[in-house]
């Protein structure tokens, strides 16, 4: 398998998170699909590391890998306090930016 | 003490008197010590200017300070200019200020004195300011002083500011002058570009030198005599002079016989050289004097007003000096200027006297005076006499000169005109001595609140004015008409212009005729004054709506006006303001519709950054490859 059926993969896995962002009206939806959008990040960059013989792409994700958690555990708190204050986790009720 | 240095004492003395005035306040509030300090200054002024004149010896003295620097040489001097023009003139300013000053101590006597000091200090600037017209040595002092003559005439005829019809006529008199005096300052400022000097003796010498160029001086001695036909109250710009008989009366004998309507007169006698170039000009200048004579001689006829008969008089003889000028014969013309001044300041303190004593200005309030005021009926008739042009009165020489230089100039035009206003001139004025001093009095004239007291002739401040006037324009009567006329020198070239044997007769007999017809009229009773009167029916009607010129202004300008305000009105409200209305509108509603697009909601701006960041890879795609 060369690089290019990684990087399709990748691509993949990154639609699939963007659609599931834009389209999911729960917050936790929203967050499952940015991890999965970081998680085609981390395809890409070990697969590039892979193939030129750089290990610098995999130390990236490993501390890409690192800070996503501490992403999900703050996402995962803002959105409980959310829930407390609007007694909601819905996002379309979540509009107080508009103009 | 040359001639020189005695003018400008003469011109120093009443602008001191004003100074002390303005700035003294107490001295000004006091009233009659404030008037003999501005006497004082006028009388010193008045002998200065006598010696200046008899002793000047024929040699141009100018004194003159640098003013206004320039590169090279200054770019103005003031200073005074002494030649046999302004010293016979400083003369008649002077005499005619300080006799004015005397008189109005006596007619303002029932002013208070605050009233009465504001009135001195606006004398005394007034006389100044004639005097530094008169000596000016260069054109830009000139002007200015002619604006302070103008600003003083507005002061002294609104003095009795709180009567509206003062103040409207101060007004009137300051923006019709004001209209001339633009003129005035352009003809002024071109002739700087084109000769590159202010002098009046550096001009004087480029046109002997035929150094000046022709081309555009039309233009600029037109301009010129615009300031003059304001100040000199020649049609159409004479409207403000009946209107400024609103002032006191001694103020109206000061601006008819010495200052104001003199100064436009003056200057073009001052400047007659430079108009001489100008042949085309000085036919209009004479064509205008003659008509604004004869229109001014037929609205004396109608007036009823005392003043008002005088006072179109004065714009009638002021048409016949310009007549003169115009017919290339300045000298002439200034020469009535000077006898004119004594007449006329002479007739306008007489009536001044009348009114005094009658307290009306209308001639069906008066008759039969001359029983009441002796005196006064004898120093008026000898007025009247000499405007009608008399021999052995002032103004017979003086009138003669002008008719003569007028046909010697080919002016048959003008010269019927003129021949016409003898007459009318005549007429009118016997119709108001006939009026006012002869005849019955009427039944009503004794009924006034201040009855007691007023009835003889005048106390001696305004009995000596009047007699010296009275005696002086005897004395230059009887010596123009033996001798000649010793007041002004004739220049070389211009003496020889022997009038036709007939005209002297001729001018005499159309004045007796007038008399003539007046006495018929109005003392004899044989022609009826009002079948007189409905034989000129249509223009006796126009002449008492003042030919519809005042009217014409006021609608023309009214008009005019209004028509302009409405429309810098509907431009700003709808121009202006609509511009700004539409970019505001349109800024509020394009905010309206694009704050649409902020939802507030991230899956949106998830959407957009989504879509925005596809369309750059697609343009990125195409563009880059």
């Amino acid at each position: 398998m060369g690089l290019q059926a990684y990087l399709i993969l990748a691509a993949v896995v990154f639609g699939i998170g963007l659609f599931g962002v834009m389209t999911r009206r729960n917050t936790i939806g929203i967050l499952l699909g940015i991890e999965l959008m970081l998680n085609a990040v981390n395809i890409n960059l070990v697969a590039f590391a892979r193939f030129s013989g750089s290990e610098v792409g995999m130390i990236f994700t490993v501390f890409a890998i690192c800070i996503t958690v501490a992403e999900a555990a703050m996402g995962l708190a803002i959105v409980i306090l959310l829930f407390r204050i609007r007694r909601t986790v819905m996002a379309d009720h979540l509009d107080l930016l508009k103009g | 003490m040359n001639s020189g240095l005695l003018t400008l004492v003469a011109l120093l003395a009443p602008v001191s008197a004003f100074l002390v005035l303005a700035v003294v306040a107490p001295l000004r509030r006091a009233g009659r010590p404030g008037a003999y300090f501005s006497i004082l200054g006028a009388a010193v002024s008045l002998g200065a200017a006598v010696t200046a004149w008899r002793t000047y010896d024929g040699a141009i003295t100018r004194l003159a300070w640098d003013w206004l620097p320039s590169e090279g040489r200054p770019l103005a001097t003031v200073g005074v200019l002494a030649d046999e023009t302004s010293t016979v003139m400083l003369v008649l300013v002077a005499l005619v200020a300080f006799l004015v000053q005397v008189y109005s101590l006596s007619y303002l006597s029932d002013e208070p004195p605050q009233g009465l000091g504001r009135y001195y200090t606006y004398q005394s600037l007034f006389a100044f300011s004639m005097m530094g017209l008169v000596l000016a040595p260069n054109l830009l002092q000139l002007f200015i002083c002619w604006e302070l003559v103008g600003l003083c005439s507005y002061l002294l005829i609104g003095y009795w500011y709180q009567k509206p019809e003062a103040a409207r006529a101060a007004v009137k008199a300051f923006w019709t002058t004001k209209a001339g005096d633009v003129g005035l300052l352009i003809g002024i400022v071109m002739l700087w570009k084109l000769a590159g000097t202010f002098d009046l003796g550096e001009l004087r010498a480029m046109v002997t030198a035929n150094q000046l160029p022709l081309a555009g001086l039309s233009i600029i001695t037109f301009c010129i005599y615009l300031g003059a036909m304001g100040k000199s109250a020649q049609f159409p710009l004479h409207v403000w002079l009946p209107d400024a008989m609103e002032g006191p009366t001694p103020v109206s004998a000061l601006i008819h016989a010495a200052t104001m309507v003199t100064a436009g007169v003056y200057l073009l006698h001052r400047t007659s050289w430079l108009f001489a170039l100008t042949p085309d000009v000085l036919v209009i200048v004479a064509w205008i004097g003659a008509f604004t004579a004869l229109l001014a001689a037929v609205l004396a006829c109608v007036q009823d007003d005392i003043k008002r008969v005088l006072a179109y008089s004065t714009v009638s003889q002021l048409g016949y000096m310009m007549a003169a000028i115009g017919a290339g014969f300045s000298t002439a013309g200034f020469f009535h200027l000077l006898t004119h001044g004594l007449f006329k300041a002479l007739l306008f303190l007489g009536a001044g006297a009348v009114i005094h004593a009658v307290h009306s200005n209308d001639l069906s309030h008066m008759g039969g005076l001359a029983k009441r005021m002796p005196q006064t009926a004898t120093v008026f008739i000898i007025g009247t006499l000499s405007l009608a042009g008399i021999p052995l009165f002032a103004g017979f020489l003086s009138k003669e000169e002008i008719l003569g230089s007028v046909w010697e100039g080919g002016l048959v035009g003008p010269f019927a005109l003129l021949m016409l206003v003898a007459f009318l001139t005549a007429f009118y004025m016997f119709r108001v001595v006939f009026l006012a001093f002869f005849g019955a009095a009427p039944a009503h004239a004794h009924t006034g609140p201040h009855e007691s007291g007023h009835h003889g002739d005048p106390p001696a401040p305004m009995m000596l004015p009047l007699w010296t006037l009275a005696l002086l324009s005897l004395a230059v009567g009887v010596y123009s008409t033996f001798i000649g006329p010793g007041l002004v020198a004739v220049p070389e070239g211009a003496a020889e212009h022997a009038a036709p044997g007939w005209l002297t007769p001729a001018a005499v007999g159309v004045a007796l005729a007038g008399i003539g017809l007046a006495w018929l009229t109005y003392q004899r009773g044989t022609i009826n004054a009002a079948s007189l009167a409905s034989m000129f029916g249509p223009i006796r009607q126009a002449a008492l709506a003042k030919f519809w010129i005042d009217d014409l202004f006021e609608g023309v300008l009214a008009a005019g006006t209004l028509a302009f305000s409405r429309l810098v009105g509907w431009i700003d409200r709808y121009l202006v303001d609509g511009v700004l209305n539409v970019v505001s509108a349109w800024t509020v509603t394009t905010g309206d519709e694009m704050r649409s697009i902020q939802t507030g909601r991230a899956q949106d701006y998830v959407y957009g950054l989504a879509v925005g960041l596809l369309l750059l890879l697609v343009w990125a795609r195409w563009s880059l490859t």
